[in-house]
């Protein structure tokens, strides 16, 4: 089965990208998101293959993000799906965080 | 909002932080075992490893003979394994065939010879393009190939990594392990450069 992440062959994605002496990481949030694979994957909740296919589950959103992004949508996904943590205390921490006024 | 930030956090940072602060409050992640991994790879796994790889193999025919026989047991001899290299295959660029890597599906790389790998090898116009136009990609690299050489384009599976084993450069007879490695960029180990001697014509800073 093929879907928008099977980019082989494509075509009209534009010019390549390229950034001298580019850094491992381009923003904080990027860390945090890398440094939680293993302790995630440790959990024992979900394996490689549900991750990847949660990032094949994103649709057309997967063109508009980035490699990190895919990342964090797979662990939200996996981790509400699987019961690691709920929807619900996901949803009230992110109104938390943004200060009550989302 | 915290004391430490003039700013409201983006959409991404509260979803990352409130991902991070319930896991860690359930238990199931620890912030000191997050920053070692940030550290290794931030730090210590990068291509220099895949350089002293390639090193070892142009001093070392033996080496070399068991690197193309059997990637991940020879990169192992090295010191470098683990995530995302368990099954690693080396491939050898020659005056004839010219190699590069890609990962069409997803983002695959060898971590531990490469680190972790630049935005362009995983954003979608390289791995779109370079199985269909590997020249014209190459070319916006700065590597213009000879007609007569032939380009192989590898594409990762889920399991198996590749990474290639550029030509040694002419003029280097007299180099040591040492100095070789040096010469030996990431690109030219995904395989949109070749290794050039600086001073000589194609180097590339």
């Amino acid at each position: 089965m093929n879907g928008v992440h099977d980019l082989g062959g494509m075509h009209g994605l534009g010019p390549i990208d390229i950034e001298q002496d580019e850094p491992v990481f381009h923003h904080e949030w990027e860390r945090r998101v890398f440094g939680m694979f293993l302790p995630v994957f440790a959990t024992g909740a979900f394996n490689i293959d549900e991750f990847r296919h949660a990032i094949e589950r994103m649709g057309p959103k997967y063109l508009a993000t980035s490699y990190y992004e895919h990342w964090l949508a797979a662990f939200e996904t996996l981790l509400v799906e699987k019961g690691v943590i709920s929807a619900d205390e996901f949803a009230a921490r992110r109104v938390a965080l943004a200060g009550g006024m989302n | 909002m915290s004391a430490n930030h003039n700013r409201p956090l983006s959409d991404v940072e509260i979803r990352v932080k409130a991902l991070e602060s319930l896991l860690v409050e359930k238990g199931l992640v620890d912030p000191a075992a997050v920053d070692a991994l940030i550290d290794t790879y931030e730090h210590k796994v990068g291509p220099r490893n895949g350089a002293h790889v390639v090193a070892k193999a142009w001093m070392d025919p033996a080496y070399k003979a068991r690197l193309l026989a059997d990637g991940t047991a020879a990169i192992a001899e090295l010191g470098y394994s683990g995530i995302q290299g368990e099954d690693m295959v080396v491939i050898e660029s020659t005056p004839e065939t010219h190699n590069v890597i890609v990962c069409t599906l997803c983002s695959c790389y060898p971590w531990p010879t490469l680190g972790l790998p630049p935005v362009w090898f995983k954003s979608a116009p390289y791995r779109s393009r370079v199985v269909s136009d590997p020249r014209g990609v190459l070319k916006e690299f700065g590597l213009e190939l000879p007609e007569k050489m032939q380009v192989r384009v590898w594409d990762s599976t889920a399991e198996l990594r590749y990474m290639v084993l550029p030509e040694r450069p002419a003029g280097t007879e007299g180099m040591t392990e040492e100095q070789l490695a040096a010469l030996v960029t990431r690109d030219s180990m995904i395989g949109v450069a070749r290794v050039a001697v600086p001073g000589q014509e194609g180097a590339r800073t």
